[in-house]
């Protein structure tokens, strides 16, 4: 099979291209540590709020400046829907849903997960600059999905 | 000639076209309903019903049905035989529309406000899921015509290359057939037993899984009918030659083999699925890129061939020479122009890292109708001003407001899908009825005009389309002669290598990359599964 000469150049900068994006996607994992929920253990959705941890949703705090988050989720509305920490924390959040498929991304960070019901999905956000940070559900989740909400405050350091 | 199978293309057109005009009006008031503006309370339904009848019937009564009549058209005319059996399509279309029917009952009795993914625990009603289920197997059944009426071709033509229309119909169907297994897989075993009460639980994370298996190459199934007319036909309307034909096999071939183990990349945010199967899907989503970018580099070849013989000279003066003022090659040529911005969006969206951004944001939309709602649904306009004119003998009704209605899209969905992008970015939720939201960004109100504005120069052009079509089909002046496009290899037919016609090797190709790609990720998934959720009706 014959390649024109011009499309052989197109080939050979379109794999670089390709080959370029995937190294800049390497780079963002392995050196600046960027990560996605991975495999996870199953749970019961329909018992989920009888049993601990998300029998009593909330904060706690795990370490100087790091903090653990219990987030719970339902139509329409997420337990706890304020949650506040200093400026600095480091938050990991646990969240579940006890019905249908949510989403959770708190504006001004990376953090973006699915709830999906039978799933804790797990993710890590750092607040340095103090003030109200937005957290929304960005999975439909029925009629009221656009009053689903929460927010982040960031306090200064005392 | 070909006059049965050509009622049997009228009929499915007929269809598209209903489903685009009704599902397409919501566009346009998702759109405003962005900008703050909601005619929701007006028209006595919620946004998400809008929403779901909007996905389902654009995005697969549209596509599916516009496909289907456009391939049988081209399979018959390119293989230069009637189908097998002509009573078969017919009932893959009866069984289709009896499908459509079924799910559109549901979705305007407000039984399935589920949007078009369908995602559970949202339990739409039974018809809901039957019927859809019914649309694919109307495709399984067309599809299988499709096959045996090729291999009756290949025999009676031993050692001839498939002509490459016929070709781009076969990698397209079989395409659909190995896609649409997954599907399936969720419809019979999960979603039809589960809504009609026989399972109590359902495995939303399994369901997803099988969804998306199913939904990345749906894209590429929308794809593929429109890289057929840019290879095969719009060469010809650009009064040039196919670059290499070669080439666009090979193309086809790698969409073909690339195109299903991609879907963990839609489920990057999900819990429950290991790393380095997500990092994979994002090695092999890469790779069905490539494809595209050989499209790209061989249909612009192609084009150039036109300009040239069109007396363009210099670096790109022939691309000012090509027939802009024709409303079938101007609407496909801006068609790939709004697709390689959608190809661009669509590496991002595409990025293990960079899809934490844009992830169920407005982006998304933005980005689908760059491609769905623009590379496809302009492409089949344009295709629509030639075939529409064949199939009723009647001429377009006005060419003026054809090329009016491919101008308008053009600056209407760049303008719209700037809005959506931007406001994506800037962290706006996609699905969401942003007129009554609780939360409103100042910092959107700015993008959000631009998606109003071009949501509206959108409905005008939708109209203009709609009313051309219907005025061609059914009232305008007889006498239309009008022929299928047909491009011809430049340098005439260089003989592609033997291997590209052995099905036999591309589909065992395809099945291992799929199970490498899918197979223990369901495999973990089905060993794990639990009781699961009840159902929900929250809307
Ligand atoms: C007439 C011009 C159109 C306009 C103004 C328009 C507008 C919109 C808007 C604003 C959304 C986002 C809704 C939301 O997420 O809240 C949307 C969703 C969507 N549109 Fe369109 N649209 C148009 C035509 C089309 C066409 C022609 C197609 C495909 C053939 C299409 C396919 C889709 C799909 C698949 C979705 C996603 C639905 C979902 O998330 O469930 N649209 N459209
Ligand atoms: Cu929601
Ligand atoms: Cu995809």
């Amino acid at each position: 099979m014959r390649v024109d000469l011009y499309e052989k150049v197109w080939i050979a900068l379109s794999l670089l291209m390709l080959l370029g994006f995937l190294g800049a996607i390497s780079v963002s994992v392995f050196v600046h540590g960027i990560s996605l929920p991975g495999a996870e253990q199953r749970i019961d959705p329909k018992t989920v709020v009888n049993e601990p941890p998300f029998a009593t949703p909330g904060i706690r705090e795990t370490g100087p400046g790091e903090y653990e988050v219990y987030l719970l989720s339902m139509v329409w509305s997420f337990v706890p829907n304020e949650i506040r920490v200093p400026a600095g924390a480091r938050v990991t959040f646990h969240a579940t849903s006890r019905d249908v498929t949510h989403g959770f991304t708190i504006h001004g960070t990376n953090l973006n997960l699915m709830l999906i019901p039978g799933l804790v999905a797990t993710g890590t956000a750092t607040f340095n600059k103090p003030g109200e940070y937005l957290f929304i559900c960005h999975e439909y989740c029925g009629l009221a999905h656009q009053t689903m909400a929460g927010k982040v405050i960031v306090e200064e350091k005392s | 000639m070909f006059a049965r199978e050509d009622r049997l293309v009228r009929w499915h057109l007929l269809i598209a076209f209903i489903a685009l005009a009704v599902g397409g009006l919501f566009g346009p008031l998702q759109a405003l309903n962005r900008m703050g503006i909601s005619l929701y309370p007006v028209l006595g339904i919620s946004y998400y019903q809008g929403l779901t009848l909007h996905g389902v019937l654009v995005a697969l009564v549209w596509t599916t049905f516009f496909i289907c009549g456009f391939l049988i058209f081209v399979t018959v005319r390119s293989l230069n035989r009637s189908l097998v059996s002509l009573g078969a399509a017919w009932i893959a279309f009866w069984v289709m529309l009896v499908g459509v029917v079924a799910a559109g009952y549901a979705i305007l009795t407000n039984q399935a406000s589920v949007l078009y993914t369908f995602y559970p625990p949202l339990r739409a009603h039974a018809s809901f899921y039957i019927g859809l289920t019914l649309v694919v197997v109307g495709t399984w059944i067309l599809s299988a015509g499709l096959f045996v009426t090729y291999r009756r071709w290949r025999g009676q033509n031993p050692g001839k290359a498939t002509p490459l229309m016929a070709f781009g119909v076969l990698v397209t169907f079989i395409l659909w057939d190995l896609a649409t297994l997954g599907v399936a897989a969720e419809m019979l075993f999960q979603l039809i037993p589960w809504s009609l009460g026989w399972l109590g639980g359902i495995d939303a994370l399994l369901a997803r899984t099988l969804f998306w298996y199913f939904g990345h190459p749906l894209v590429y199934f929308w794809l593929l009918p429109v890289y057929v007319s840019w290879y095969t036909m719009l060469p010809k309307q650009a009064g040039g030659r196919l670059f290499s034909d070669p080439m666009a096999r090979l193309a086809f071939l790698l969409l073909l083999v690339f195109s299903v183990p991609v879907g963990l990349h839609h489920q990057f945010a999900d819990p429950g699925i290991g790393h380095g199967w997500k990092a994979l899907h994002t090695i092999l989503t890469f790779s069905v890129a490539f494809p595209s970018l050989l499209t790209a580099f061989n249909v612009i070849a192609s084009l150039e061939i036109g300009g040239r013989a069109r007396g363009g000279a210099g670096l790109f003066g022939w691309v000012v020479r090509l027939p802009w003022g024709e409303p079938s090659f101007a609407a496909q040529a801006l068609a790939m122009l709004l697709f390689a911005f959608g190809g661009v969006g669509g590496f991002i969206n595409a990025s293990y890292n960079l899809n934490l951004i844009v992830h169920n944001t407005a982006w998304v939309p933005g980005h689908l109708h760059l491609t769905v709602g623009s590379a496809v649904t302009l492409t089949f306009a344009g295709v629509a001003y030639w075939l529409v004119p064949l199939l009723t003998g009647r001429q377009l009704w006005h060419r003026g407001l054809a090329l009016a209605q491919v101008y308008l899209w053009f600056f209407g969905m760049a303008l719209f899908s700037f809005g959506m992008h931007w406001a994506g970015v800037l962290g706006q939720p996609r699905r969401t009825d942003m007129a009554t939201a609780v939360y409103r960004l100042a910092e959107w109100s700015v993008p959000d005009l631009f998606t109003g504005v071009g949501g509206t120069i959108l409905l005008l052009s939708l109209i203009l389309l709609v009313v051309n079509v219907a005025m061609t089909a059914f009232f305008a002046a007889r006498g239309a002669v009008v022929e299928m496009p047909k491009a011809e290899p430049a340098g005439g037919a260089e003989a592609a290598p033997w291997i590209f016609e052995r099905w036999s090797v591309w589909l065992a190709v395809t099945a291992v990359l799929i199970v490498i790609g899918y197979g223990p990720v369901l495999f973990e998934l089905v060993r794990t599964t639990t009781a699961g959720s009840p159902p929900f009706r929250v809307w």
